[in-house]
């Protein structure tokens, strides 16, 4: 009984209340911890699944062999690819599409590649005007991939004795 | 050029009606600025809280949000629900507003600037104060929707409960202060911090803080807007200006018992100084307007202090609070205060 009376006038004392405004208080002079994202940008893994790209060996030549291994392994069916003899006798995709409405960045394709071409790049800031736009073709991925070459090449150094 | 100025101002104050009109404008103007920054300083002050920035992308700071804020509603349309009376639909953010600003007219900033000087201040601040939660409840009304008409009744409950509290607490001042006359229950606490009567009516201070942010709906006696249950209360369906009104009456209100705050327990105008050795005699020591607004400004970064901090009360838990814990604290502290007077231990103006 005598302990309840206590506690009532404990608590008509808002000491309760006035520990969480003490906290408030304090973390309101706290260093923020907002990272405010076009100028300043969180450190990214080299691991990092982002945009699609082909890759060219350093003479020019595009890696991809047309072995669809990666059409076959992607769990989304994003992936399509046409092949052909080409005149030196060697086997090229004639289209390599990635439907990006499609994908759901697993990185099979990249992991099932045996030439290193397919890739994920570290670009996370696209974006598409229009549907159609979503369809990566074969020009665009080889373009991201020369775009992103250096970039690319550098993840892939650092990731590599892990692989 | 000179004497011409001097003769124009010489008229205007001669004419009784444009002289009034120009001090409401005078009042008017800086409150809208002030809710307009207020509503900014509101979003920065709980962003330090929750240790982040706020909004920081419109002009310098993002000092310009307010403004595009107001503009972002100020071009939207205003839906008319239908089956909505469409009168009472419009005119509601009005009378949600229109107290909020009117009882600005008796609060005192310092010893003369005061618009009415009238004898009965203290009750039309009350009755004001009261008669914005009609703007709440005919809005839950017209709007012909259920959460709005949940939240209007709510208001409606909680606003009858806690009026009762508040009142109270301002009992408490009157009897140390022997008149309703704000001018003239700030001239009653004179004589330095510990003579405000904040002191003696400690507890009618914390009550009168509490029942200010039942009054006003703001968290966490946020039951009119009910976020979590009812949307958005009782303004769901209100869009682009009239919804802009009502966010203006609602900052309106919490400036409004900022001010009442200081006025009542924290000495108006009065230097917390005042009467001490070394500070007393310096510019500080002197009552001034700048006191009173830094007093509001305390009281008013409170407001968002607890918004920052407390979760949200049930329904029935307001109830609670106001009826068994606010009330006979104050009721038994009138009788306190009462007796703080016989006794002399109070003295007014001291």
């Amino acid at each position: 009984m005598m302990k309840r009376v206590i506690e009532y006038f404990r608590s008509l004392m808002l000491l309760e209340l006035l520990a969480g405004m003490g906290l408030t208080m304090r973390h309101f002079f706290r260093p923020r911890i907002t990272i405010n994202y076009p100028e300043e940008k969180t450190p990214k893994s080299p691991r990092f699944r982002g945009l699609h790209a082909l890759r060219r060996y350093p003479n020019g030549e595009e890696r991809c062999i047309a072995c669809k291994l990666c059409e076959a392994v992607c769990p989304a069916l994003a992936i399509t690819i046409d092949s052909e003899e080409r005149e030196d006798g060697s086997r090229r995709t004639t289209a390599y599409e990635i439907d990006l409405f499609k994908c759901i960045y697993c990185g099979l394709c990249e992991e099932s590649c045996p030439v290193d071409s397919i890739v994920l790049t570290g670009v996370l800031e696209y974006h598409m005007e229009s549907r159609e736009e979503g369809i990566l073709d074969k020009d665009k991925l080889l373009a991201i991939g020369d775009r992103f070459e250096s970039e690319i090449a550098e993840n892939r150094n650092k990731d590599a004795a892990y692989r | 050029m000179f004497e011409m100025i001097e003769a124009v101002f010489t008229w205007i104050q001669s004419q009784y009606l444009i002289w009034t009109l120009l001090k409401i404008v005078l009042i008017v103007l800086p409150l809208i600025t002030v809710v307009a920054f207020y509503t900014f300083f509101e979003r920065k002050v709980i962003g330090s809280m929750q240790i982040r920035v706020g909004p920081n992308r419109v002009g310098p700071l993002g000092l310009i949000q307010p403004f595009a804020d107001v503009f972002k509603l100020l071009l939207k349309e205003i839906i008319l629900p239908t089956n909505a009376n469409r009168f009472l639909f419009v005119i509601a953010p009005v009378i949600a507003l229109a107290p909020a600003f009117a009882a600005w007219a008796v609060v005192p900033f310092n010893d003369f600037l005061v618009l009415a000087d009238v004898d009965a201040g203290l009750l039309y601040v009350l009755a004001l104060t009261s008669l914005g939660v009609y703007g709440i409840i005919i809005a839950g009304w017209a709007s012909n929707s259920k959460y709005a008409f949940l939240g209007a009744m709510r208001a409606a409950a909680q606003a009858v409960s806690y009026e009762i509290a508040m009142g109270f607490a301002l009992v408490g001042v009157l009897i140390l202060a022997g008149t309703m006359n704000l001018r003239e229950i700030v001239l009653a606490q004179q004589g330095g911090i510990l003579d405000w009567y904040w002191l003696p009516l400690f507890p009618m201070f914390v009550i009168y803080m509490i029942s200010g942010l039942a009054e006003t709906n703001r968290a966490p006696f946020d039951m009119a807007e009910g976020e979590s249950e009812i949307v958005a209360g009782f303004h769901v369906e209100y869009s682009g200006a009239a919804f802009a009104v009502f966010f203006l009456a609602e900052y309106a209100n919490m400036i409004l018992i900022s001010g009442l705050t200081a006025i009542m327990f924290a000495g108006g105008w009065l230097s917390p100084f005042e009467g001490m050795p070394v500070l007393g005699d310096t510019f500080l020591g002197e009552g001034s307007i700048i006191w009173f607004l830094a007093k509001t400004v305390v009281f008013m970064f409170m407001f968002l202090w607890y918004r920052a901090t407390f979760p949200r009360y049930r329904y029935d838990q307001i109830m609670r609070l106001g009826w068994t814990v606010l009330i006979p604290i104050t009721l038994v502290w009138t009788m306190l205060a009462a007796l703080m007077t016989v006794l002399g231990i109070v003295v007014k103006g001291s």
